[in-house]
């Protein structure tokens, strides 16, 4: 397998604004890798490496959300309070609310906007990462968008809130 | 026109489409300024996530997640995917010549002994946390283990910390340390926390090619590994005893 430490810097980007927090960020590129190297026999050669880090990524960390909710009545107490933002930069308050904005999409949405904007993904390879049909892909992309916009204000004068078919 | 398809407002945001098209959704937009409005915050969105995310991108990568991408599986992972067959035959190879009646070495020997013939060879990954960070892998292990330890140090007979791990044991968590002398030669001193809460006098195992010394001292179970003359060993362990109890 070609060496993975090439792909830390794109994953810990991706990483950081499907978590919200640099720690927990970290922490599943690190669970990624050890599963990625325990798991490598299952890589097809060919295929490309960054994508399919990105699928055990992304698994990784909905079943950690799903856990989470799971427990998360019982585990109130000991979650660790929310670490503050590094607010270097002028629009530091701007990337908070975008940063809660994006943590309030449901996480498939997320997935999906970061895919796409972030990381650069095309529909086509954003669906199989996700293994997801495009079309779910073209319309949880229309979700998180709208979403964003209504939680940014930036649409609120431009249009009424859409009503969001499932 | 029509409404163009999500698929190409979203590509146009995207940045993603050819010439021609984009002119055709572009002459759509400037009839739609709602939708004119809603598309450019789209790619105002995007710039957005980018603006915020992608200094991370210039961000020296933790060490923990360079080692994490280059370590080779370890050895337990090579362990559990060969099935435990693997283990056993480099054991019973490294063991050979041991009498069926030396079965009854007590596990705390076999145990240790095990340890140390699946650690020793390790070239790379001898170790999880190195002699170097020593006062964190003693705190971190007397942790893990639930009472302080201690390492002992053997410079006197020629042998140097290498640093140490921890194993599954029996009963919960065990400890390994390693040291290695300028020859290469390696010993290891595995210490577990044992209920019985004895003491006994050092025992010697022989489990093939490695001789072990071990012994009980309250609340831990110690057991010094090494394949050498018996002789030596003893005085290392020796050496051992009197430093845990000074």
């Amino acid at each position: 397998m070609e060496d993975l430490v090439a792909h830390l810097p794109r994953l810990r980007r991706y990483a950081r604004a499907l978590t919200g927090d640099r720690h927990l960020a970290d922490d599943l590129v690190q669970d990624t890798l050890e599963r990625a190297l325990a798991r490598s026999s299952l890589w097809q050669r060919g295929s490309r490496l960054d994508s399919w880090l990105l699928t055990i990524m992304h698994n990784l960390f909905v079943n950690q959300v799903r856990a989470h909710a799971r427990h998360a009545t019982e585990a109130l107490d000991e979650l660790p309070a929310e670490p503050a933002q590094r607010a270097m930069q002028t629009d530091a308050l701007e990337v908070r609310d975008l940063n809660g904005a994006l943590l309030a999409l449901p996480v498939e949405q997320r997935a999906v906007l970061l895919l796409v904007t972030l990381d650069e993904r095309s529909y086509e390879e954003t669906a199989r990462i996700l293994d997801i049909p495009v079309g779910t892909v073209m319309s949880r992309l229309s979700r998180a968008r709208e979403r964003l916009r209504q939680l940014l204000d930036g649409g609120v004068q431009a249009a009424p809130a859409l009503k969001v078919v499932k | 026109m029509n409404r163009p398809l999500d698929a190409d407002l979203h590509a146009w945001a995207d940045g993603r489409l050819d010439a021609a098209r984009a002119a055709e959704i572009d002459a759509w937009l400037a009839g739609h300024p709602e939708e004119e409005a809603r598309l450019l915050d789209w790619k105002r969105q995007k710039e957005l996530l980018h603006a915020a995310f992608d200094p991370v991108l210039e961000e020296p990568v933790p060490a923990r997640l360079v080692d994490a991408a280059r370590r080779p599986p370890r050895v337990w992972r090579l362990a559990a995917a060969f099935g435990w067959l693997a283990i056993g035959v480099v054991v019973g190879y490294l063991l050979r010549g041991v009498k069926p009646g030396d079965a009854t070495a007590p596990a705390l020997a076999r145990n240790a002994a095990i340890a140390h013939v699946v650690y020793t060879p390790e070239v790379r990954h001898p170790v999880e946390v190195g002699a170097d960070q020593e006062a964190h892998l003693v705190q971190w292990l007397s942790k893990r283990l639930g009472t302080p330890l201690k390492t002992p140090h053997f410079a006197a007979q020629g042998f140097d910390l290498v640093g140490g791990r921890l194993l599954p044991g029996e009963r919960g968590p065990v400890a390994q340390f390693m040291y290695q002398d300028r020859g290469g030669r390696r010993l290891t001193l595995y210490v577990k926390t044992d209920s019985d809460n004895r003491d006994t006098a050092f025992r010697y195992a022989q489990e093939g090619k490695i001789g072990v010394f071990y012994w009980l001292d309250g609340r831990l179970g110690y057991a010094l590994s090494g394949e050498m003359p018996r002789a030596e060993l003893l005085a290392i362990a020796e050496s051992a005893y009197r430093q845990l109890n000074p």
